[in-house]
């Protein structure tokens, strides 16, 4: 219990910062029409910032079952090196099922909070998951509900809020690592080609987030192998 | 859109993530050997977030210029080494203000 709580506590940073993301989340969704219930469902079962972003595009579209899947994968398939780093660290009694039911909480801020541990407990893990899973959902309900009484201006402002904290987890690493920053830039670029360049920008822009980025991190794989040591700050 | 079509999605939307988190959690327990293999997943994070900011971001306000001028002040932030919230904060922020005068 004491474990339990004091991830509660490390948890409550992450929880505000996510409220105010998912506050956007919330209105983004508003504006394509979803409905206060379907965007704080999809926040609730899902809590990942970029797939859900990318998501209720896709879902607008009838018949796009393949590029969800094919994006859901590619840009969420960093939980899966997280989970396995977090795996690592993950104390003896944390095993079974409950790694089946706390590793639904990997995202990248619980990660990197949990990384900071020595060895993770799973009382801790789940203290830790549940205010940010609670701030995702309640700021998405209250951007659904609350969003169309906001000003213009305002609502405009806040269309920039995910793509700060995208930049915000990018460019201290880029600073780091010049692999990165070259990964980031191929990464970049592909984008952008992908939105000008005629005949390619017809690609649907879950494939196209997916091939980018896989290109752009192969190409850093090729030139820029890991050493072991490394993977475990990401 | 239909009750129907949401549901589907959502379901494939929330099963494909929960799967991607929790099978390699409660599977691999050995670390894994593969360079390669290491350093793609190591890079993936960054790409993807690389890839879906830019350009998309530009066009994510209702004017380019707030857009850039909130694009700018994050990166400034984010390169200052200040936390999510902050960042996000006061890229808004710059998008508000920039939008009085343009």
């Amino acid at each position: 219990m004491r474990e339990f709580v004091r991830g509660l506590r490390a948890g409550v940073p992450i929880g505000l910062g996510y409220l105010s993301v998912s506050f956007t989340f919330g209105i983004m969704a508003y504006g394509m029409g979803y409905s206060w219930w379907q965007a704080g469902l999809i926040s609730f079962l899902t809590v990942t910032s970029a797939g859900q972003f990318s998501g209720i595009g896709t879902m607008l579209m009838p018949g796009r079952y393949i590029e969800m899947l094919v994006s859901q994968l590619t840009i969420n398939v960093r939980y899966s090196f997280m989970s396995i780093s977090l795996g690592q660290k993950a104390d003896k009694a944390f095993c079974g099922i409950y790694r089946w039911l706390l590793g639904f909480f990997v995202t990248d801020e619980i990660f990197a909070v949990a990384m900071t541990e020595k060895k993770v407990k799973r009382a801790f893990f789940a203290g830790l998951a549940m205010i940010p899973w609670i701030g995702w959902t309640a700021g998405t309900l209250l951007g659904a509900i609350l969003g169309n009484v906001l000003g213009e201006r305002l609502l405009s402002a806040l269309g920039l809020a995910i793509y700060g904290m995208f930049i915000a987890i990018v460019v201290p690493e880029m600073k780091k690592s010049r692999a990165i920053l070259l990964v980031a830039a191929i990464s970049v670029t592909l984008a952008c080609a992908f939105r000008y360049v005629p005949v390619v920008r017809e690609v649907p822009s879950g494939f196209a987030v997916s091939i980018c980025a896989v290109a752009a991190a192969v190409i850093g794989a090729i030139f820029f192998p890991v050493p072991a040591a490394e993977e475990v700050d990401s | 859109m239909s009750n129907m079509q949401f549901f589907s999605y959502l379901l494939l939307m929330a099963g494909t993530t929960y799967l991607i988190r929790v099978l390699p959690f409660a599977l691999i327990t050995k670390k894994i050997e593969n360079t390669f293999i290491r350093s793609v997943l190591y890079y993936i994070p960054y790409a993807v977030l690389a890839a879906m900011t830019l350009p998309a971001a530009v066009y994510a306000t209702r004017n380019v210029i707030s857009a850039c001028a909130g694009i700018a002040v994050a990166v400034f932030f984010a390169y200052k080494g200040k936390s999510l919230t902050f960042v996000a904060v006061a890229a808004c922020a710059a998008v508000y203000a920039v939008e009085f005068f343009v």
